[in-house]
């Protein structure tokens, strides 16, 4: 397994996501720089880690999803590679037009900085198979914009498809009501590309991956992606 | 030659910034304000004739300046 980590000013959680990736492949990820052009040789999996690339100027994601380096991810993604995308890098993600939907100021107008639970949608993916279907996570979220809204067309096809990667729940894995942190349709905290090789979610399960920190529930993610490729 | 783009949210998409602050209008006594929808308003400084002026802008707006999954675009020349 290959990664790289592409770097975007105001990216702040590209170290966190270097150790998540590191402790799970045996090697440190490649780090990219917003400008470069392409990917290195052999490169497996791209990661957009979070933070607030170009001070969410206009909107979240919107001008880092244009930056030059996004070229060489849909190339890669189009070509089947593998692209993970969290909370910031999930906004860029759906402003690159590589996820459908865009993610929203959260309906409550706050910033949500807290642990979270998630429902794994399916584990038969190249991000979630070390996780049990149905399982219940706890991992973390820190975000004022991740409100996912798309027409009903898209929830629709992304319920129809099995495209939902995760979904905010309560530790019983109940969804709705207070369980929902931020107004997302459907409870939506993750979303897949049509052919699942492209995952954005807006937690954070690069932060729970050591018992220091309260919780190992993002690590499966991490070996799921190792044994991928 | 000045521009103007302007930006608005496309009707039925929730605007929970238009909604605290038509909150924030009534709480301040102003009558009459049934809702507010907000957006955003660019002025672009551009050379050349008014029909390329357009056509670039209509480019910023749908390749940068406006997510048309839920923003409308309207250009002022």
């Amino acid at each position: 397994m290959k990664a790289a980590v592409i770097v975007f000013p105001g990216s702040n959680r590209e170290g966190d996501m270097a150790r998540a990736l590191e402790l799970a492949t045996g090697a440190p990820p490649a780090m990219l720089w917003h400008a470069d052009h392409e990917l290195p040789a052999g490169t497996d999996l791209v990661v957009l880690p979070g933070g607030f690339s170009y001070g969410d100027y206009l909107r979240c994601g919107a001008i880092a999803g244009r930056a030059p380096i996004m070229d060489a991810v849909r190339g890669h993604a189009a070509r089947g590679g593998l692209v993970l995308g969290v909370c910031n890098g999930f906004q860029i993600l759906c402003e690159s037009g590589l996820l459908p939907g865009v993610l929203m100021r959260n309906a409550n107008l706050r910033f949500v900085c807290k642990m979270q639970h998630l429902r794994v949608e399916r584990n038969d993916t190249a991000f979630t198979r070390n996780y049990l279907e149905g399982q219940i996570i706890e991992v973390c979220i820190a975000h004022g914009e991740g409100n996912y809204e798309a027409d009903d067309a898209t929830i629709s096809r992304l319920e129809g498809e099995g495209l939902v990667a995760f979904r905010y729940c309560d530790q019983a894995g109940i969804l709705g009501g207070a369980a929902n942190p931020n107004g997302s349709r459907n409870d939506i905290a993750g979303v897949y590309s049509e052919k699942r090789n492209v995952l954005g979610l807006m937690p954070h399960p690069e932060n729970l991956i050591d018992p220091l920190v309260g919780g190992i529930d993002g690590r499966a993610l991490f070996e799921s992606l190792a044994h991928a490729a | 030659m000045k521009a103007r783009v302007v930006v608005t949210l496309k009707n039925g998409v929730l605007d929970p910034q238009g909604k605290a602050i038509e909150g924030a209008l009534k709480s301040l006594g102003v009558s009459g304000v049934d809702s507010v929808r907000q957006g955003k308003i660019f002025d672009i400084e551009m050379t050349g004739d008014a029909v390329t002026a357009k056509a670039q802008l209509q480019a910023a707006c749908e390749k940068l300046l406006a997510n048309t999954v839920i923003e409308n675009y309207r250009i002022d020349i």
